[in-house]
């Protein structure tokens, strides 16, 4: 199903001209209302009258989570905060967010790709849209809330906050449909229907549309198995827009980009040269109609190929694959972001522990669980007393769960033991959940 | 049927048109505003042929126009209203409008008649005063002898040139509605406006166009909608981020 047929299906000759000319405007307003770009350009000799196909991009700089995270908290913006609408953040990475702002062409924009989405999948009028997306500051809630609304479904806005089995309760008592939130509380919600004892058939339950954590095939053979539905994958970065930038149809073999809205292009991490098509490398995206907060070639860090060649769908819009993990040590455990180094960071102000880690991730009864290992500091003094111990557990688990939002485990460590499993690294990252 | 990409043209010395994009696709109403001076007039005349493009392309219907001389491009089926009221006072408006049809004169009689017809059931009140000396009509009316003489010439694609300049509200809005009835006959309409709420509103798209460069793009309704044209509209401009009185960021950017 396509929701708006003839931008969907645009002849690539059509969809060219309708990029360069969004693209020149946005270049024009970067360069006007954003000192951010009028610097960079100036200071790199970058003549934006000079860019006159999408093939040109490659003479524009870059723009990276650095950059955005020097900007906080407005810096950014392009347009002044009267016209602002409504503000999100990137889940807290290291230190700084990044906070983006809509204006309401924004918000409109938003809810039409994401509607796109939606009804790729198969979702309409008739069905009933349960999103277990966290509402907040997170762009999954709202985002997916208003393009399932724009398509004209019954939403349940269940957020995450609601624990599974009320979830499944909902699910089964309003008659859902379709189900949108992470792969992992996709899981997560299938084995509390089981503590339920609720056969899958008892729910209604047929579409499922995840992201905003990298999955597989076969966790997409697992989900679908679990919950009997058919499972989509979709694809979002609150600093491009949220949800909405790509989506699978019912091909499922690559996710449609949004391309009149959003450039994509990937890229070798280390060269920065443009990647051929097909060749997986770092996923970059310039914005083509974003107001609030328009964003030149920005390095997602994802890794993912583009596919530019038509779908057997009619759809004319190229494909990326399946984001296939990160070009930097950034983690996603139940779609929240963190970088290891956050975790050292907690540790190192908190004293008392020596400065090698071991992170362990894992998926316990279906839900991913963050284990820190860690062992004390030769000058620690408090390792006679157990409560010592257990409040140094609790105070760094508390920190862990202020910084990031997930309660960790912690477990202390001989230093020797620890450093037989870290080897000469100061810090060992081990994920135990793929496969 | 109108796709222009990266279009520069200027007189002189004078740089007008810094690398202009824009398509208009049959049948629709695209509206090209922005403030006097900003290089709409240019814009116009460039695609007719009256200024030499200095580069990029303006291809209409698959036609390169940057290589036609002006009277071909006419005959292409793409014809302008100028601005202002150009037309031969001393003339009456049956002459006037049969002035638009030179293109076509000699090939095509019977077609000429029937588009004269067609014109003076789009527009009246030209009937009624097709005896009459251009020169006596109001204002509003010598408007619409210039769209129907553009229409003479049969075009598939007709590019106005500010039609609501020095007419009164209510005269104004008479001539957005023919223009939303040209639409109906099938022609396809380029309405260039500094009246940027007049030709939003009968719009499907806009572009609005300052100091040679297109600054925005999209839907009719997405640009009304946009503050910053609401501004520049109102001439008026805003410098900083935090311009009401956001705590702590004094910063005049």
């Amino acid at each position: 199903m396509i929701y708006n047929r003839e931008t969907e299906t645009l002849p690539r000759n059509d969809l060219a001209q309708l990029q360069i000319e969004r693209l020149q405007t946005t270049l024009n307003r970067v360069y006007r209302n954003v000192a951010f770009y009028r610097e960079t350009f100036d200071r790199q000799r970058v003549d934006i009258e000079k860019i006159k196909s999408s093939d040109d991009l490659q003479r524009l700089p870059f723009t990276t989570k650095d950059d955005l995270r020097r900007s906080y908290p407005y810096g950014m913006f392009a347009v002044p905060l009267r016209d602002i609408v409504r503000l999100h953040a990137s889940s807290g990475t290291t230190g700084q967010p990044i906070v983006v702002g809509y204006t309401r062409n924004d918000l409109n924009h938003w809810s039409e790709v994401v509607a796109r989405t939606l009804f790729a999948a198969g979702v309409t009028e008739h069905d009933v849209v349960q999103i277990a997306f966290q509402y907040s500051l997170f762009t999954g809630g709202l985002g997916f809330h208003y393009g399932a609304e724009r398509i004209g479904a019954s939403v349940i806005p269940a957020s995450s906050h609601t624990n599974a089995t009320e979830q499944v309760m909902i699910m089964r008592d309003y008659k859902t449909s379709v189900l949108v939130t992470m792969p992992s509380h996709a899981l997560a919600l299938a084995e509390a229907r089981d503590q339920l004892h609720l056969h899958p058939e008892a729910l209604q339950l047929k579409i499922g549309i995840f992201g905003a954590e990298p999955w597989n095939e076969e966790t997409r053979r697992h989900i679908e198995e679990r919950l009997h539905i058919t499972a989509y994958d979709a694809y979002g970065l609150t600093e491009i827009i949220g949800p909405g930038i790509a989506g699978e149809c019912a091909q499922r073999t690559g996710l449609h980009i949004n391309e009149d809205h959003f450039i994509a292009e990937v890229i070798n991490p280390q060269t920065l040269a443009p990647a051929p098509a097909g060749e997986t490398g770092e996923l970059v995206f310039t914005t083509l109609t974003k107001e609030g907060f328009p964003l030149i070639r920005y390095r997602t860090g994802d890794r993912a190929s583009l596919d530019p060649a038509p779908c057997a769908c009619g759809r004319t819009l190229a494909r990326m694959s399946r984001v296939s993990g990160r070009t930097d040590d950034l983690l996603i455990i139940r779609g929240v972001k963190l970088f290891p180094t956050q975790l050292q960071e907690i540790a190192r102000t908190l004293g008392g522990i020596a400065p090698q880690m071991r992170v362990v991730l894992s998926r316990v009864n279906e839900e991913e669980t963050l284990e820190i290992q860690v062992a004390f500091a030769d000058d620690f003094g408090g390792l006679d007393e157990v409560r010592h111990v257990e409040q140094m557990r609790r105070n760094f688990a508390q920190r862990v769960e202020n910084a990031i939002g997930i309660t960790p485990k912690i477990v202390f460590l001989e230093s020797a033991t620890l450093h037989q499993s870290c080897g000469a690294k100061n810090l060992r990252v081990v994920d135990l959940r793929k496969g | 049927m109108l796709r222009i990409r990266n279009l520069q043209a200027g007189y002189g010395k004078l740089r007008v048109l810094r690398g202009v994009s824009l398509h208009v696709k049959e049948g629709e109403i695209v509206t090209l505003i922005g403030a006097n001076g900003a290089g709409k007039t240019t814009l116009l005349h460039a695609i007719t042929g009256l200024v030499a493009a200095r580069g990029g392309e303006i291809q209409f219907g698959g036609t390169d126009l940057t290589r036609l001389a002006a009277y071909r491009i006419v005959g292409q089926g793409c014809a302008l209203v100028p601005e202002g009221r150009q037309m031969f006072a001393v003339m009456t408006v049956d002459e006037n409008l049969r002035l638009g049809a030179y293109s076509r004169q000699s090939r095509d009689s019977a077609g000429v008649e029937a588009t004269l017809a067609q014109v003076y059931r789009l527009f009246p009140v030209l009937r009624e005063r097709r005896k009459q000396y251009a020169g006596t009509l109001s204002g509003g009316e010598q408007r619409m002898v210039a769209i129907g003489r553009a229409l003479m010439a049969n075009p598939r694609l007709i590019m106005l040139d500010e039609p609501s300049m020095g007419l009164a509200p209510l005269v104004v809005k008479e001539i957005f509605r023919t223009i939303t009835g040209l639409r109906a006959t099938g022609v396809t309409i380029l309405l260039v406006e500094q009246n940027a709420k007049a030709a939003l509103s009968i719009a499907d798209r806009g572009y609005v166009m300052e100091t040679g460069t297109i600054f925005m793009e999209g839907a009719a309704r997405d640009l009304l909608n946009n503050n910053d044209v609401q501004r520049a509209y109102l001439g008026k401009d805003y410098k900083s981020i935090g311009e009401r009185n956001l705590p702590g960021n004094e910063t005049q950017r």
